[in-house]
């Protein structure tokens, strides 16, 4: 109980802060960068509510992040939808999908899965190319509406909305954690058949933890059509999100909420960093090896660490 | 209907050279069990040494695939030991960090590639590419039946391998049941591993087809990931008559899409092949489980 007034107390400290951000700082640089570090936040958390929880490697990240984008390109193009439309209709979209991917665990594990959730994201890519009216191959340019009072440009609110989207994300994957529902998807992670012999609802469990972890994702996706003010299907479906995405929850270690915030902001940092400085393919390169490295050597990521100092000290002095 | 029947020659074609490029996932992940997701990755980086031996010493690139065999193998006997001590002997959550690490491992080697050869597509050249055969109003690309060729040998020569050799029977006896050659006193681990090593030797003969059949670019693994998936699901995991099949199921299925629909639907059909396969029949065409 305390802990989640202190938890809430935080949050509404964390958005309160970047709300005065807005307020306080002119130049948009400082949000336009903010802002894609707030985006691998959320995808990270919503990744490790399917992938780090239940044990299913989800590699479609991009398919439900793409699925965001372009609805929110839909609903712009078709009805001038507001943001918040936007944003809902993209969660609902991507709960609808990631019941679909649910429905695919349902005879597939481990290898199958992950490589399904590719072909997945492929097949939609391929059909959002050939769909004219979402501009094709080609891309789609899109126009920001006017920008909301209290904010003074479309990219800080943008930030501010992502921050919101943030604040959601983790007040999910916290309740998940600490329910019956946390401790049900690392039972089957565990070991799938027996939770459902000892009466884990594995099924049902699967299913949740999917329409979740795909709204979220689609949900963070949906704001990117306005940030860039275009779309293309080749940038928005590109596997460079799936594999930051998988690479920054499991560096921050999945057992724990905070293990891809973590990760996300170390690598979001880190890529935003060399991506200015040196080149976007170096970015990759590292972000690629850091993945090797720590699924080889600290598998339960820096949050393992962290506990293994602490456990060690607690020895020492015992 | 002479252009349906074009497509079903090319088709059958291109699904022998399916084949070859598949047969490497056959083994490692049809009869290893490793989820090795990195296998196109590796073929592509196959490609590339091809390219860069033919392009600096003008080396036939079949020549060249051959010459590069031999580092391939040490190359995979090199892989699935890093695999195997860190991930099969630590046992629990294998499959989970197995799968990060080999998507991992394809990653690094896209942008290795790109770094050391740039974004730009790379061919070959050599005397039997560009060149056509003609049947009637039928015009078939020399490169294919070169491809087709070598493509079939190497997957007839491979799966003798596996069926008529003493290491190859041990693979499959390993694949069937390790315990089993455990106690007759072989090391599964070492017969793993060389079939691991095998399996990406093959990458040799098959990157320099890639690179003959057409030019190729650091991320064409990707659209790789999805055809030699879907080759090795849907034969059944680890047949290697059903590799066959499949490539060409494939092949041809590739090429009437591509007349009819046009090219643009082209690399979503291997993997929607793959969803379907795998939603509706897991175990494949002669699946083994």
């Amino acid at each position: 109980m305390k802990r989640s007034v202190t938890f809430w107390i935080g949050a509404i400290a964390f958005l309160v802060i970047i709300l005065l951000t807005t307020q306080i700082i002119g130049n948009e640089y400082p949000f336009f960068a903010g802002y894609v570090i707030l985006q691998f936040i959320v995808l990270a958390v919503a990744w490790s509510i399917l992938g780090g929880y239940a044990g299913y490697v989800n590699f479609g990240t991009s398919a439900f992040f793409g699925v965001g984008v372009y609805t929110a390109v839909l609903l712009t193009k078709a009805a001038g939808a507001p943001l918040a439309v936007q944003i809902a209709a993209a969660a609902a979209v991507g709960a609808l999908l990631g019941l679909g991917v649910g429905l695919l665990t349902l005879r597939m594990q481990g290898i199958f899965f992950s490589i399904a959730t590719i072909a997945l994201t492929i097949v939609i890519e391929t059909s959002v190319t050939n769909w004219r009216f979402l501009g094709g191959a080609a891309g789609i340019q899109l126009q920001r509406p006017p920008v909301t009072p209290p904010f003074h440009s479309y990219v800080q609110m943008l930030f501010f909305v992502q921050a919101l989207l943030v604040v959601l994300a983790v007040a999910i994957a916290r309740y998940i954690q600490n329910s019956w529902i946390g401790r049900g998807l690392q039972a089957l992670r565990d070991d799938e058949l027996a939770a459902e012999c000892t009466g884990v609802p594995t099924l049902r469990l699967k299913l949740l933890a999917c329409v979740i972890s795909g709204a979220l994702m689609c949900a963070a996706g949906a704001p990117a059509a306005m940030y860039l003010q275009y779309a293309d299907p080749s940038s928005a479906f590109n596997l460079n999100y799936s594999v930051s995405v998988l690479a920054m929850s499991l560096i921050g270690g999945t057992s724990h909420w905070a293990g891809p915030v973590i990760g996300a902001i170390l690598l979001g940092v880190t890529q935003q960093l060399l991506a200015v400085t040196i080149s976007s393919e170096v970015n990759v390169l590292v972000l690629g090896i850091m993945l090797v490295l720590f699924v080889v050597a600290a598998p339960q990521g820096l949050i393992g660490l962290f506990r293994k100092m602490v456990d060690g000290r607690a020895e020492g002095k015992a | 209907m002479d252009l349906l029947l074009d497509a079903v020659v090319i088709g059958v074609l291109l699904g022998c050279f399916y084949a070859a490029v598949s047969i490497g996932l056959s083994v490692s992940f049809g009869l290893l069990d490793v989820p090795h997701v990195a296998h196109p990755a590796f073929l592509v980086m196959a490609s590339y040494a091809v390219f860069f031996l033919n392009d600096r010493f003008d080396i036939d690139p079949l020549v060249a695939g051959l010459l590069i065999t031999p580092l391939l193998f040490l190359f995979g006997l090199a892989a699935y030991r890093l695999y195997y001590e860190t991930f099969e002997r630590r046992g629990t959550d294998a499959a989970v960090r197995g799968i990060a690490f080999f998507f991992g491992v394809a990653f690094i080697i896209e942008v290795l590639i790109i770094l050391q050869f740039g974004v730009d597509q790379r061919s070959v050249t050599a005397s039997y590419i560009g060149q056509a055969w003609r049947f009637g109003d039928m015009r078939i690309p020399l490169r294919l039946v070169v491809a087709f060729a070598v493509a079939s040998a190497l997957t007839i020569l491979l799966a003798l391998y596996l069926s008529k050799t003493f290491m190859g029977r041990a693979i499959r006896a390993v694949a069937q049941d390790e315990e089993a050659v455990r106690l007759m006193g072989a090391n599964p681990v070492r017969i793993k591993q060389w079939a691991f090593g095998v399996a990406t030797a093959v990458l040799g003969v098959a990157g320099a087809l890639l690179i003959i059949v057409a030019p190729v670019d650091p991320t064409l693994d990707r659209a790789y990931i999805g055809r030699t998936f879907c080759v090795v699901v849907m034969a059944g995991l680890g047949s290697m008559s059903g590799t066959l099949i499949a490539a060409i199921i494939l092949g041809v299925a590739e090429t009437i899409v591509l007349t009819l629909f046009g090219a643009s639907w082209a690399p979503a059909i291997s993997f929607a092949m793959l969803l379907g396969v795998l939603a509706v029949r897991p175990q494949g065409l002669l699946g083994r489980r």
